[in-house]
């Protein structure tokens, strides 16, 4: 029987890019200001007046394929637990490379440790017995959804099943486990 | 009409990635030298020529000096640095830094022991029995490398030639950065460190003939450098339209004026222009030629850091 693996569904329909789980985010993780885990990308096309708009709330796309990891020089970057893509900040030297490899953006150098910071998919809350991530919960509209994509029961597995969806950059060959219901 | 906004604003990513500076291309330039100026250290210890000038037996001391320039700005870059021994606590198979990290390692040993054996007999005769300490250790040493001359000679150019294409794979094995996501920028990196190399010392007090060979060797390696670069522009713009728009930064974008006049111009068919003249009239090599290949191989890893920076793989929009 396989693991788990854990991905995210964000449905486009019913965010309204209000930010909540980004303040979330930053107060569970204690992420120091001027820089995010996570953050509402707006996108609008058309031509006037026959306008379209799709919000994300976006982060780390704990990629299957992860970039990031494999360019890592000293295997601080590495897959964990549910194949999640982490950062061990005490093997980090803040070389970049993991930034400059990530297609989607999603790395940061944490200003108080000098080390690369990026979403965790809130593991730790995981590992301490509650099954949804800060910014899940806070979602006014319940627009995100966190779970283990290899249980056809979960909540992931069942949207991904009945609405169609999207990953980000497809042709980078990344295999994000972030989708989005369109 | 596609507008983006995003309320994400990091640094090193945001509005586009920027995540090395002035260090890396400086390291990259100095590393591809160093790998330049090995090669051709060992070429010359195979050919162990009899008579050679003073400055051509002691300029392979520069490979170890340069060589500590460029990873003490490799250092100044990391924004976590008392963590830099992390890199020799793991070997990470899928990470060109790692190998990097490794070959620049044995670089320093080899590079010592050829630099060693180049120097004249009566130098390192003086050197051995001058030494207040170690004289004997010292002595057991030159033993031990000049029974190994042709190895440490061969070692020198193998860890030249993977250091000088390490220095483009670095950047060519990142695949969210199309201008850098080429397998030419490997060769390419070699081919401009070998030319740096041969310019380096051409800058030296050589001999006439000495001069002659290198200007003459220089001249080629300008000429495979620039067909590299050709290559690696064609590829990228007969790409898709994430490489296509890398290319579009040199090729008519904001780093086209300096592309094209301090790497191409100045740095490349400038001194070829002229070192075919001195070639072709019998005249010595001169020095000017030297500094342009100098310059423009460190323009050239200037604005394919910089630019690269800029390059990303392109988003199709998700409302269609």
């Amino acid at each position: 029987m396989k693991g788990p693996s854990y991905g995210m569904v964000l449905d486009t329909r019913t965010c309204v890019g209000c930010s909540a789980c980004v303040i979330a985010c930053k107060t569970e993780n204690d992420v120091p200001d001027g820089v995010t885990r996570n953050w509402i990308f707006t996108e609008v096309s058309g031509t006037y007046p026959d306008l379209s708009m799709s919000i994300r709330s976006e982060r780390c796309n704990h990629c299957e394929n992860a970039p990031c990891v494999a360019v890592c020089p000293t295997g601080a970057s590495y897959y964990g637990a549910g194949g999640t893509v982490k950062v061990d900040a005490d093997k980090c030297t803040g070389c970049k490379a993991c930034i400059a490899a990530c297609p989607y953006g999603a790395r940061f150098v944490d200003p108080r440790t000098d080390t690369v910071d990026k979403c965790t998919f809130c593991l730790h809350r995981l590992e301490n017995g509650t099954p949804t991530t800060a910014c899940q919960e806070i979602c006014p509209t319940q627009s995100i959804y966190f779970g283990d994509l290899n249980d056809p029961e979960s909540d992931v597995s069942r949207l991904l099943a009945s609405r169609a969806s999207y990953t980000l950059l497809p042709d980078a060959g990344t295999r994000p486990k972030h989708f989005f219901l369109r | 009409m596609n507008e983006i906004t995003s309320t994400r604003s990091n640094p090193f990513v945001d509005p586009s990635v920027h995540v090395w500076h002035a260090e890396v291309p400086i390291y990259l330039f100095l590393g591809g030298l160093v790998a330049g100026l090995m090669v051709l250290a060992g070429l010359w210890r195979l050919r162990a020529p009899r008579e050679s000038s003073r400055a051509l037996t002691l300029l392979p001391w520069m490979v170890p000096v340069l060589l500590t320039v460029g990873m003490l700005f490799l250092w100044l870059d990391l924004e976590n640095r008392w963590n830099a021994y992390r890199f020799y606590l793991t070997m990470q198979p899928t990470s060109p830094m790692s190998w990097g990290s490794w070959i620049l390692l044995a670089v320093y040993p080899v590079s010592v022991f050829v630099a060693w054996v180049s120097m004249p007999e009566a130098t390192r005769t003086a050197i051995v029995e001058r030494a207040p300490l170690g004289g004997a250790l010292l002595s057991r040493l030159e033993t031990w490398a000049l029974a190994r001359e042709r190895t440490l000679a061969w070692m020198s150019i193998v860890l030249g030639a993977a250091l000088g294409v390490y220095t483009g794979v670095l950047l060519g094995t990142m695949a969210a950065r199309p201008l850098w996501n080429s397998a030419i920028l490997g060769p390419l990196f070699l081919a401009s460190g070998l030319s740096s190399a041969a310019a380096f010392l051409l800058l030296h007090r050589i001999t006439d003939a000495e001069r002659t060979t290198i200007g003459r060797l220089d001249m080629g390696l300008i000429l495979v450098e620039g067909l590299l670069l050709a290559l690696w522009l064609v590829a990228l713009r007969s790409g898709g339209a994430s490489s296509r728009a890398a290319a579009g930064l040199l090729l008519g974008g904001p780093f086209t004026a300096a592309f094209w006049t301090l790497v191409v111009v100045m740095g490349l068919a400038t001194p070829v222009l002229a070192e075919w003249i001195e070639a072709r009239h019998g005249l010595r090599p001169g020095r000017v030629p030297a500094v342009l290949v100098l310059l423009g191989g460190f323009a050239l890893r200037w604005i394919v850091v910089y630019a690269g920076q800029e390059s990303a793989i392109l988003a199709q929009t998700a409302l269609r």
